[in-house]
């Protein structure tokens, strides 16, 4: 289990073959009746970085929460439309937890669950079944690494996780994240509550992970979407206004005048 | 791009299943959720029960001999009389509702009060025995506390005040408020608790004074979960029966002051079921009184519960 298994979707993703992880066709989401998102056609292909950028409130975090079912926590968001995880549509998956597990996500401010940072690494391992001691301090030592976290908490496993510094807990998160083996890693501004420079390790650490995990990164940092996403989306005000390659969008190939004076800094 | 997006659905088609399957954890979830959702469900079949048996008790007197007039307007409550048996409940509702305001001046000070000095005030070892002194003042039987009324209270009020009779509104209303103080202190300091304390910290940092952020930050914050306490507080002395029982001086009157006997619904149940044969007037007379103890408590608690979920909406 260290080793993605590879019989699973994420072993390919190495290889870039360019299957779309995330299909989203005319999505719309709504809270008790108030539009937060519209229309909105999108695929994120295996293997890239999908950078979304926008201001507040135009419907990022509520996009990220549709796709793994997060909505099943509010009476309130309704969603309507197609989204299809790994070639099937989230609604009709048989185990919702399944799909959960396939699928890692870092919140804006960190969770560091009330564990030791070992269990707080090691909890998914142990939900899925994997038992031995050995087999765990493996995946904790390889997740804590890959997440540049290691060399700070590998004196101190067994303190509470939730004692660890902002920026400590976040890369903590993005270990335990891993340690799910996930197919897809959602990230929803993830630097918010961490200082710049361990905001430039952990986008370090995300360059690394480019290459086995398909990654979705919500960020109110127009410029740190231009130095990680290989595609971008601007959304606006509950619209999807312009997908495109994140160098052709930062140098100036628009579709909509909007997306240029966002990324120019002109409002937002 | 056409070409990969249809083959895409057959390769993923065989790697998918082997994801999405039902396994053993998922069973074990549903399982659960079927034995919560029974225990949920319980409580209301319970209500429910309880409901369906006092209202077939008091089914028949509702139908033949009830007077909706005569039960909320006059105090004539003489149902053992053999001429001319009366069941006018008015003086009973008088009864716990005096008593029942009474015990809320005295309770509502006392619990609001303490809950600030534990919640805010008492640090340390004083706030832990706090703590513990008051969830021991709510483990007192209430006929512990009828006792105290009867004894205690009553030569103490006819000293006090030289008036002739101790059992009174106003003692029955002192101790039911002692009583209630100590739970609705627990409920109101659980409000509380639950205010951030970056909102104290954020007050704090503007130089506003510990009063100042408690009137200004933290009571506002806490205010759903304040008035739930006392609406609480309400439902537990409209529903007290043993310490209104022996302190009230239970005498069937409209009074005039703090300083009348007055009886409580409850009181008129306990007092007189046992005497009662099973399916005579009087018998359904008292399960009447029951079944409009059981709507006021239950409106009580629905409000109770309306205005917390009120304040979650804001």
């Amino acid at each position: 289990m260290v080793e993605p298994a590879v019989n699973t979707p994420g072993a390919q993703a190495a290889s870039g073959n360019g299957r779309n992880v995330v299909e989203i066709k005319n999505l719309s989401i709504s809270y008790s009746g108030q539009t937060a998102l519209e229309g909105v056609n999108l695929t994120v292909r295996e293997g890239e970085i999908f950078g979304i950028i926008g201001p507040a409130g135009s419907g990022k975090t509520s996009f990220l929460k549709a796709i793994n079912r997060m909505d099943l926590f509010s009476t309130a968001m309704e969603v309507k439309g197609g989204i299809r995880f790994l070639g099937r549509d989230v609604k009709d998956w048989r185990n919702v937890y399944a799909l959960r597990s396939r699928v890692g996500v870092v919140f804006p401010l960190p969770v560091g669950l009330p564990l030791s940072v070992y269990d707080n690494v090691a909890l998914a391992p142990r939900l899925r079944g994997v038992k031995k001691k050995a087999d765990l301090d493996i995946i904790v030592e390889r997740c804590l690494q890959r997440a540049a976290l290691w060399d700070e908490v590998k004196d101190r496993l067994d303190s509470l996780g939730s004692l660890l510094s902002g920026g400590q807990q976040q890369r903590l998160t993005i270990a335990r994240s891993l340690s799910q083996d996930p197919d897809l890693l959602m990230l929803d501004e993830f630097s918010i509550a961490v200082d710049p420079v361990t905001t430039m390790r952990i986008e370090d650490v995300l360059k690394e992970l480019r290459k086995e995990i398909t990654i979705i990164l919500v960020t109110n940092l127009v410029q740190q979407a231009r130095r990680l996403a290989d595609r971008t989306a601007f959304f606006l005000n509950g619209e999807c206004v312009e997908i495109g390659e994140t160098e052709a969008l930062f140098t100036g190939t628009v579709k909509d005048q909007r997306t240029l004076d966002y990324i120019e800094g002109r409002f937002g | 791009m056409a070409d990969q997006k249809q083959e895409q659905p057959m390769q993923a088609a065989t790697s998918i299943d082997a994801i999405d399957k039902r396994n053993l954890d998922w069973f074990l979830d549903k399982g659960v959720q079927v034995l919560i959702f029974i225990g949920g469900i319980s409580a209301i079949i319970f209500v429910l029960g309880i409901f369906v048996f006092i209202t077939k008790e008091g089914f028949d007197f509702v139908l033949s001999r009830f007077d909706l007039a005569e039960f909320f307007t006059s105090p004539n409550w003489r149902p053992t009389s053999s001429a001319n048996p009366t069941y006018g409940a008015l003086a009973l509702i008088v009864g716990t509702a005096s008593v029942t305001g009474t015990a809320m001046i005295v309770a509502i000070p006392f619990s609001l009060g303490a809950a600030i000095y534990i919640g805010e005030f008492a640090t340390g070892k004083t706030r832990e025995a706090l703590k513990i002194l008051v969830e021991l003042l709510a483990a007192i039987p209430s006929v512990v506390w009828g006792f105290i009324g009867l004894s205690i209270m009553n030569a103490l009020i006819i000293d006090l005040f030289n008036v002739p009779i101790g059992l009174n509104i106003f003692n029955a209303g002192v101790i039911l408020g002692l009583m209630a103080a100590p739970i609705m202190t627990t409920i109101a300091e659980d409000a509380l608790k639950a205010v951030p304390d970056e909102y104290r910290a954020a007050a704090e940092a503007m130089g506003a004074t510990r009063w100042q952020v408690i009137r200004k930050v933290v009571l506002p914050a806490a205010k759903n979960g304040l008035v739930a306490a006392v609406l609480l507080g309400v439902g537990r002395g409209f529903g007290e029966t043993m310490a209104v029982l022996m302190a009230t001086g239970h005498s069937v009157q409209i009074p005039d002051s703090i300083f009348d006997s007055v009886r409580a619904l409850t009181a008129t149940i306990a007092a007189e079921l046992g005497e009662t044969a099973v399916g005579s007037d009087h018998y359904g007379a008292l399960f009447t009184l029951g079944i409009f103890l059981f709507i006021v408590t239950f409106l009580i608690n629905l409000t109770a519960d309306l205005v917390v979920r009120g304040i979650k909406k804001k």
